[in-house]
C-alpha cells in the first residue's frame, strides 16, 4: 500500500540529523519532514487515482492534525488538477460528541465542524486523520457524516496506521504503516500546529487513545 | 463542574467554556438532523415546583437533542401537592436512576440543598431558585450578547467565539429586586468583563446592592443618553411576587411605571446604533416594554430562545458527558 516511504530502520538512521523529540531518551523520530511530504504527495495522487479525477472529492479532517493535513493534500490536489478547489472542496469534522469513550475520560471540549463549501451530499467525502489505532474515532466520524447528509461514498486517508485496530475498519490510503506495540504512543508534528518540523516520533509508555 | 448552580461560582475559564461549548451546539442546530448520540442512555429529571413553560421546554429540548431520556416532574398534581419533602421527592429521583437532576424551585437555595445534601449523585442544574439564581438564562444573554457584539471590536471569529465581553456596557432594567435573572446576570457579565449598570425604581433595588459588582441609577433617560449602553436587557415585572394587586406597593400605578422604567419608541431611538434590546420573557407587553420596541429590528428576544437550548446542551454536555472521577477534570 506505501511503496513510497522507507522501512522503519531506514528511517532512524535519518532521525540523528534532526534535533527535538528525540532528545527524549526512549523518543524516536520514524518519519522525518520530507518523509511527510512525500507521503502526502503519494496519498494525493492515489486519491485522484482512485475517484479517476477530482470531481465530487471533497476532503474532511478530523481535528486536530487532521484538519491540517487535510489542508495541505486539498494544495496538492489542486496542483495535480487545477479543477480542484482547495477551499470549497475542503472541510472539518469533529466527532467529539459522536465518540463511545466519552463516559471513560474526563470531559472532552467539543471542537469546530464545517462543512466543505461544496457539501457533502453524493461527494466523495475523504476522511483525513494523522494517526489510525483503534478505529473508535473513525466509527464516530462515519456516524457523524451519516448525520450531515449522504456521500456517494467515504475514504480514509491516514499518515501513520500503527494498526490494533479493534473494530472493522480499514484506511483507503495510508502514507506509512507503522508496527508499534499497544503501549507505545505515535504522535504526528506538524509545524502549523506543534511549532516545530513535521515529524513522526514514537515513544514508550502509555499508549494513547 | 459537577453542579451548575450559581453563576457566581463560574471562573472566566468555566463561562468561557460554557458559551464556546454552545457554539459548537448552536452550529448543530441549523442541520436537517439536530439530534447527536452525546448523552444516549442519560436520564434528565425536570423538577419543577413553579410554573415555567419556556425554560422546561428549552431544557427539555436541549436533552432530547443530545438523546438524553427526559423525565417531567411538576409540583401540581403530583406528589409534592400532597405534602412530599424535597428530601423524599430526591430520594425518589435518586432510586430512577436520574443523571441530571434540572430544578426550578420557589426557594433560594433548593437546588443547593439537592445538590449538597446527599440525598442524589447526579448532577443538579438549577433553572431558577426563588429571587436567587437563574444561570442558564444569564448564559444565554451572555452568549446573545456576545454573538453581536463582541465581534464588532473585529479580529477573531465574527460571532464572538472564544472572545469575552470585556468593555461592553449592559444595562439591566426594571423589578431587580425579585429577580434572579438579574442577580445571575450581574455575577456573570462582571466575571467576563462588562460593565453593569442596574436601572430600576427605589422600592424595587434589593438591600445590599452597593456591594453587587455593578453601578445603580433610578433614572433610565439618564443612563440611555449619558452612559450609552451596548445591550438593553428589560426585567419583567414579577406581578406573582407583589402583593396587593398590580405593582402592589412598590409603584403607585402601572402606568407611572411605564412612564419611568418602560422601554418605548422614544427611548430605543436614544440607543447607540448598534445596541440591542434584551428580555427573558414572557414580556408584559405595554408595561416593561412597548410593541415597538418588542417588535424593532434591535429586539433579540427570540434569538434569546433559540440560544437557550444551545447553552443548555452546552450545560448538560459539560456535567453529564465526561466521567466526573476521571483525572484532570476540572470542569
Amino acid at each position: 500500500m506505501n511503496p513510497g516511504t522507507g522501512m522503519p530502520g531506514h528511517a532512524d538512521a535519518r532521525a540523528d540529523a534532526r534535533p527535538g523529540p528525540e532528545t527524549d531518551p526512549g523518543t524516536r523520530t520514524v518519519l522525518g519532514a520530507a518523509d511527510v511530504a512525500r507521503a502526502l504527495t503519494r496519498i494525493a495522487h492515489e486519491v485522484v487515482e482512485r475517484a479517476k479525477g477530482v470531481d465530487d472529492v471533497v476532503l474532511l479532517g478530523i481535528p486536530t492534525r487532521g484538519v491540517t493535513l487535510a489542508a495541505r493534500l486539498a494544495e496538492r490536489l489542486a496542483a495535480i488538477d487545477p479543477a480542484f478547489d482547495p477551499v470549497q472542496g475542503l472541510g472539518e469534522l469533529d466527532v467529539t460528541m459522536y465518540r463511545d469513550d466519552l463516559r471513560r475520560q474526563p470531559t472532552r471540549a467539543v471542537g469546530v465542524t464545517r462543512l466543505p463549501g461544496a457539501g457533502i451530499e453524493g461527494k466523495t467525502v475523504v476522511l483525513v486523520d494523522d494517526v489510525l489505532f483503534s478505529g473508535r474515532t473513525i466509527r464516530a466520524a462515519l456516524d457523524a457524516i451519516g448525520d450531515l447528509g449522504r456521500p456517494r461514498a467515504v475514504r480514509l486517508a491516514c499518515l501513520v496506521d500503527r494498526g490494533h485496530r479493534e473494530l472493522p475498519i480499514r484506511p483507503d490510503f495510508v502514507g506509512k504503516n507503522l508496527p508499534t506495540a499497544v503501549s507505545e504512543r505515535v504522535r504526528v508534528l506538524l509545524s502549523e500546529v506543534d511549532g516545530t518540523d513535521d515529524a513522526v516520533v514514537i515513544s514508550a509508555g502509555g499508549g494513547e487513545r | 463542574m459537577k453542579h451548575l448552580l450559581s453563576t457566581a461560582d463560574l471562573s472566566k475559564d468555566d463561562a468561557l467554556l460554557l458559551l464556546d461549548t454552545a457554539a459548537q451546539m448552536a452550529a448543530t442546530q441549523s442541520r436537517a438532523i439536530k439530534k447527536l448520540p452525546t448523552l444516549r442512555g442519560r436520564t434528565v429529571v425536570n423538577l419543577f415546583f413553579e410554573d415555567s413553560t419556556r425554560t422546561r421546554i428549552s431544557f427539555e429540548a436541549a436533552a432530547k437533542r443530545l438523546s438524553a431520556d427526559v423525565i417531567n416532574f411538576s409540583a401540581k398534581g403530583s406528589s409534592v401537592s400532597k405534602g412530599e419533602s424535597l428530601k423524599d421527592t430526591a430520594l425518589t429521583l435518586h432510586a430512577m436512576g436520574a443523571d441530571a437532576v434540572v430544578v426550578r424551585h420557589w426557594a433560594s437555595g433548593a437546588p443547593y440543598q439537592l445538590a449538597h445534601a446527599g440525598w442524589l449523585d447526579a448532577g443538579v442544574l438549577n433553572a431558577g431558585d426563588g429571587t436567587h439564581q437563574h444561570p442558564t438564562q444569564a448564559l444565554l444573554d451572555a452568549f446573545t450578547i456576545r454573538r453581536h457584539l463582541a465581534g464588532r471590536r473585529g479580529g477573531g471569529d465574527p460571532d464572538g467565539v472564544g472572545a469575552d465581553l470585556a468593555g461592553l456596557r449592559v444595562a439591566i432594567v426594571g423589578d431587580v429586586l425579585h429577580s434572579r435573572v438579574a442577580r445571575s446576570n450581574v455575577a456573570l457579565l462582571r466575571t467576563l468583563g462588562a460593565e453593569v449598570t442596574l436601572v430600576s425604581p427605589p422600592t424595587l433595588v434589593p438591600v445590599g446592592v452597593e456591594t453587587w459588582p455593578c453601578r445603580t441609577s433610578y433614572d433610565l433617560d439618564a443612563t440611555l443618553a449619558d452612559w450609552r449602553p451596548d445591550a438593553v436587557m428589560m426585567l419583567r415585572v414579577q406581578r406573582e411576587r407583589m402583593s396587593g394587586g398590580t405593582g402592589g406597593a412598590f409603584f403607585p400605578s402601572p402606568h407611572e411605571y411605564t412612564r419611568y422604567y418602560g422601554l418605548d419608541a422614544r427611548r430605543l431611538a436614544m440607543l447607540p446604533d448598534h445596541a440591542i434590546v434584551m428580555h427573558p420573557g414572557p414580556m408584559n407587553r405595554g408595561l416593561e416594554i412597548s410593541a415597538e420596541a418588542a417588535d424593532s429590528e434591535r429586539a433579540v428576544i427570540v434569538e434569546q430562545v433559540a440560544n437557550g437550548v444551545a447553552v443548555r446542551m452546552a450545560a448538560l454536555y459539560l456535567l453529564l458527558a465526561g466521567d466526573p472521577s476521571a483525572e484532570g477534570n476540572d470542569l
